[in-house]
């Protein structure tokens, strides 16, 4: 197996388009896995370790560019603000040592759909910035995602950064696990608010093929919201709002049975996490004004 | 005896300590620092240079005719040095703890998915496992029995020729057809858990010149080992000598062997050392489990509580061979109904193989399912009387001179109603709505609960648990105690054959040699079969035995060197006592000093030790006294469940346990919280998922064990009440913890949801099941 450690972004990408089959490697915490159960054999690892670019993030055009190979421990000490909901999810990532190894582009690259920076990149609306030697595109991240295990990258591409925008309301993030700590999700829901945007955000992981958006959730709360005048008069909110938020989020899930969990206990704890979210981020939102 | 020409770097060498400590001290342990800083040698850290690497082919099947296997395209592979199958076998291919009824490797037929079929050895582990892929097995699949309960239909798919039942354990007490004014009933399901061990099984095989063969291993009971190595091989004990490699925990699973045939095999073969490591996957196949039980309960009693009769039916499920599980199933039926004075009792107790993963010893070893079943029972029969549940408990609770269930009176402290009472009267932890951090709710930073849905339950579970082994098994230790003054100072030599598993015996041992014969400096030979056994480490009965073993050798030691010392004074030697380095006599005067009594010789005594004799029981009634001694504890649990998401919080688990004597109270400590931490770990997470015979989660990323956040702080209380038979009156301490907390926190589960969840481990759909 060839070890490939370019030190900077653009001897990564020339690597990447002369090794197409290498297979990238960040923190390590999901490759290494894999090739300890030998789960595959790559002809080629290409370490990331040494790019400088990758592991820093800065605010470029009032959003946040989180380079691919930042970590999670990083993003909660120092991205609490500005990332709120992604840094709730990295707190509940594997132990301390997973959380000082493992990355969110690492995360985007294993795209399983039980990952939990998932969700709160959905919510979050945030697009991810996909580079080779022929150039740089940008995508919604709910586009990246396109099936168990898989995503959008082409053979020649690497990850470059996460573009997030900072919020202008409350975000929450919920997971599912069955036990207190170091624990793969049963199911996850993020939720975003975007009173700047009137529009609502929202992500489900562990529930479906991928992690999914619950589109028509979303429309219907930022509908009912708009209706009642809520966004400005940051009025409770109506009795059975958040059940019926709860309701429309379950809908848009498609959980199998696991070892992990049922796909019956997925779709209800789903329900229940998006019906406390919402409530939990409609109080910081009033508490806000 | 002949001693290997080499020894491999990473086995055991002599534990020498100057620290203080004597009986009731906690002197620190020699192996305390070396783990933490990740120093510690285990056995897959043994190492010689020239070492090739064995690796297993297993079956995929729960249970499928062997047609043919085709090693050529393996042992073609560069870099392999053999490939053996069944027909390499020189001795029987047959082992077992309690029946040789396992092969080493499969012969015709696989029972199991994860049966060994054959080996490689090669030059680097990496060519081993990819030529074990070589190997082409022609499988036809048979139908397998996977369920306990079906597998005693006499329709069902036989395991073995002789049918599916291992064991039927029957008790019959008083009125074979009691009556009562209140009947409870309850039928409960405890799925397999694993003992988790963190280091793998390994070992190497070191093939010497006499034709005979040094394994180091890490194992629970080095001589059980040795018997079943010698037959397979075909070799005699002197040629099949075994040293325990550094543990990685054991819990019952390293009782029966795993590597340890295949390596030795590889080594005579290649005739170079051979080292076998498995890794966390292969781990899941390459022990036994706790067993899967399906019980049956039926408890009559009077209006006030008073317990009247116990009708129990209980199905282990032994998987593919039976390993310990006739024990097993002894223990279920004779302490399964708990610690309670109960006159009229039936039980049925069965274990019976099936094509699932074999189970056999782990921590608790059959009491643990049966306490989930008679503690629910006895909660469901307070509430149906209106009774408080811990008042139940202590109006029926064993007091010293009872009888329990097999007809044996109870000849020590049984103190189940003051145990109940000092867990009770624990302050309790701050109320929910008292708690701000994340950490302190069900889902912890998962963020799955600002307090909604969360409802606090409190429970409670009692248990007795025998220490040693039963049924007029001959239970005996060895141990071999060496005095010399070397440097000018007084030493002691300790040599046992029982295995420290990292429960703490060396550190024992010292203490006792320390104790009786007042030396300081203390060394521990390395554990191996160089001295007679020192039974298993199990049954937390090694402090017990082994323990009584050294005490014993040191007496013997020390009234050897009061003769000597007598008969050189001119005195009786029982006017003098040994105190370190003196020879005192009655008056307290300096005598003479050891260094002068001994010279240049060595005073060695080599004591086999034996608790009081238990007896078989009765095979129609099930009455005998079949223990030596019983161990208590009591365990109060504090629960937050999120009622609405099934998420549980432990926010207490305290304990109390009568040890008779804390030899190392930090030890013992040590032991309560492992073992506490265990059982709740069955009540709420643990248990390998099996269907149709195979295992669904092999791994630690879905086989859950707690984690800190997990394990609350713990509250304990010993008591001390001596045992009046058992060496300085002490008690077992392991496994009385493992058996009272699950069914503790599984009660709390039950008070907080209200439901009345008859399955452990309590999964969170169990608990929102409307
Ligand atoms: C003990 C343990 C606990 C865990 N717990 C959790 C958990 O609670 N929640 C969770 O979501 N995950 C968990 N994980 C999985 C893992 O830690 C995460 O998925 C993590 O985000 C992976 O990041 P990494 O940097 O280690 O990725 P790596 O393992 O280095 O890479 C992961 C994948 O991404 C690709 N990749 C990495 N960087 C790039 C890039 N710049 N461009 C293109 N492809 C790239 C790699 O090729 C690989 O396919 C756990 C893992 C372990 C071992």
């Amino acid at each position: 197996m060839d070890f490939l450690q370019p030190r900077s972004w653009a001897e990564a990408l020339e690597a990447k388009a002369a090794h197409p089959d290498a297979v990238p490697i960040a923190g390590g915490t999901d490759v290494m896995v894999e090739l300890n159960f030998d789960v595959r054999r790559p002809p080629a690892l290409l370490d990331l370790t040494r790019v400088e670019e990758l592991t820093e993030w800065s605010m470029d055009e009032g959003q946040v560019r989180l380079g691919a190979g930042v970590t999670y421990a990083r993003v909660i000490t120092e991205l609490g603000r500005e990332l709120p909901g992604l840094a709730m999810a990295s707190r509940t990532v594997g132990s301390p040592q997973i959380r000082n190894r493992g990355t969110v582009g690492g995360n985007l690259g294993a795209a399983s759909p039980a990952g939990d920076s998932h969700p709160a990149l959905l919510a979050a609306e945030a697009q991810v910035e996909l580079a080779s030697l022929s150039g740089t595109r940008t995508m919604p991240v709910s586009d990246f995602y396109t099936g168990v295990k898989r995503n959008a990258l082409e053979p020649d591409e690497l990850i470059a950064a996460i573009l997030i925008t900072p919020p202008s309301g409350p975000q929450q993030f919920c997971k599912i696990g069955t036990r207190n700590a170091m624990v793969i999700a049963v199911s996850a829901f993020g939720l975003a608010l975007h009173p700047d945007r009137r529009a609502v955000g929202t992500g489900i992981g562990s529930a479906a093929p991928t992690p999914r958006r619950a589109r028509e959730a979303e429309q219907f709360l930022a509908q009912a919201l708009d209706e009642d005048g809520l966004w400005d008069s940051r009025r409770d909110l109506p009795a059975g709002l958040a059940h019926d938020f709860g309701a429309r989020v379950r809908a848009a899930a498609a959980p199998i049975d696991d070892v992990r969990g049922t796909a019956a206990y997925r779709l209800h704890s789903l329900a229940v996490m998006a019906r406390r979210a919402l409530t939990w981020a409609w109080d910081d939102y009033q508490k806000a004004a | 005896m002949t001693t290997p020409t080499k020894v491999p770097t990473g086995a055991p060498t002599e534990t020498a300590s100057t620290a203080e400590g004597r009986i009731g001290d906690s002197p620190l342990r020699p192996d305390g620092v070396l783990k933490v800083t990740g120093e510690f040698a285990y056995s897959s850290d043994l190492w010689m240079d020239d070492m090739i690497w064995g690796a297993t082919l297993r079956s995929p099947h729960p249970h499928a005719r062997i047609v043919s296997v085709d090693i050529g395209a393996a042992l073609a592979t560069p870099g392999v040095c053999a490939v053996l199958t069944a027909d390499d076998i020189p001795g029987r291919n047959a082992v077992g703890l309690e029946h040789d009824d396992q092969p080493v490797l499969a012969e015709r037929v696989v029972r199991y998915q994860g049966e060994p079929v054959a080996l490689v050895a090669a030059d680097h582990p990496e060519i081993a496992r990819q030529a074990v892929k070589k190997i082409v097995v022609d499988y036809q699949v048979l139908p397998a029995v996977t369920d306990g309960r079906q597998a005693l239909d006499p329709s069902a798919p036989k395991v073995h020729e002789h049918g599916n039942l291992v064991r039927h354990f029957k008790i019959r007490k008083g009125d074979p057809a009691p009556s009562a004014p209140v009947v409870v009933s309850l039928d409960f399901e405890v799925g397999m858990q694993d003992q988790a061990f963190l280091g793998p099984e390994s070992g190497l095989a070191v093939p010497a010149e006499d034709g005979g063969v040094d394994l180091y291993v890490a194992t629970q009971w080095l001589h059980v080992d040795q018997r079943q190595v010698c037959q397979a091989l075909g070799l005699p004990p002197e040629r099949v000598r075994l040293s325990l490699a550094g543990v990685g925990g054991a819990f019952g699973g390293r009782e029966d062997l795993s590597m340890h045939v295949h390596a030795c095999l590889l080594a005579l073969h290649t005739g170079k050392p051979v080292k076998m490591v498995y890794n966390r996957e292969e781990s899941f196949f390459g022990h036994v489990h706790r067993h899967p039980a399906d019980l049956r309960y039926e408890f009559g009693a009077e209006a006030d509580g008073t317990l009247v009769y116990g009708k129990v039916e209980i199905i282990f499920d032994g998987g593919a061979y039976a390993s310990s599980t006739g024990a097993v199933v002894a223990n279920g039926a004779t302490m399964g109904l708990g610690p309670y004075r109960i006159p009229h009792v039936r039980v049925d107790c069965y274990g019976v193989y099936t094509n699932n993963p074999p189970c056999g010893a782990m921590r608790g070893f059959g009491c643990v399912q049966a306490a989930f079943a008679h503690e629910a029972l006895m909660d469901e029969l307070a509430d149906r009387l209106g009774l408080d549940r811990v008042t139940i408990r202590q109006r029926n609770g064993m007091r010293e001179g009872d009888e329990n269930i097999t007809g044996q009176r109870i000849d020590s402290a049984a103190p189940v109603a003051e145990l109940l009472q000092i867990v009770r009267d624990m302050e309790l932890p701050p109320s929910a709505s008292e708690q701000r951090d994340l950490r302190d709710l069900p889902g912890g930073v998962a963020n799955s609960t600002h307090g909604e849905g969360v409802v606090r339950g409190v429970g409670y579970a009692v248990t007795y648990k025998n220490v040693g082994f039963s049924e007029g098994f001959d239970d005996f230790s060895t141990a071999r105690v060496r005095l010399e003054i070397t440097g000018g100072e007084p030493v002691a030599t300790v040599h046992t054959a029982a295995a420290e598993v990292g429960q703490g015996l060396i550190t024992v041992e010292q203490q006792i040699c320390r104790t009786e014969l007042g030396v300081e400096r203390v060394v521990v030979h390395p554990k191996d079969t160089q001295v007679g056994s020192g039974g298993s480490t199990s049954a937390s009965r090694q402090t017990y035995v082994t323990g009584g073993a050294v005490k014993a050798a040191c007496e013997a030691v020390r009234q050897r060197v009061l003769d000597r010392a007598a008969a050189t004074i001119g005195v009786a030697a029982n006017t003098l006592r040994l105190d370190g380095a003196k020879i005192v006599a009655e008056s307290g005067d300096v005598v003479a000093a050891l260094a002068d009594v001994l010279g240049g010789d060595a005073v060695e005594e080599t004591v086999e030790w034996r608790h009081r004799p238990t007896q078989r029981v009765d095979p129609e009634t099930g009455q005998g006294d079949a223990h030596v001694q019983y161990a208590f504890s009591a365990h109060r649990a504090v629960v937050d469940v999120d009622v609405e998401l099934g998420l549980v919080k432990v926010v207490a688990l305290d304990t109390a346990q009568d040890v008779g004597k804390a030899i190392n109270p930090d030890a013992v400590m040590g032991q309560i919280q492992g073992g506490s931490a265990q059982g709740m770990g069955l009540a709420l997470m643990e248990e390998i998922l099996v269907r149709d015979g195979k295992i669904l989660n092999p791994s630690f990323t879905d086989y859950l064990i707690p984690t800190i956040l997990d394990m609350p702080p713990m509250k304990i209380e010993i008591l001390e009440y001596a045992d009046p038979h058992a060496p300085y009156g002490l008690r077992g301490v392991g496994e009385p913890p493992t058996i009272s907390s699950g069914p503790a926190v599984a009660a709390a589960i039950r008070q907080a949801s209200g439901k009345a969840l008859r399955r452990v481990p309590i999964r969170p759909e169990h608990i929102t099941a409307s």
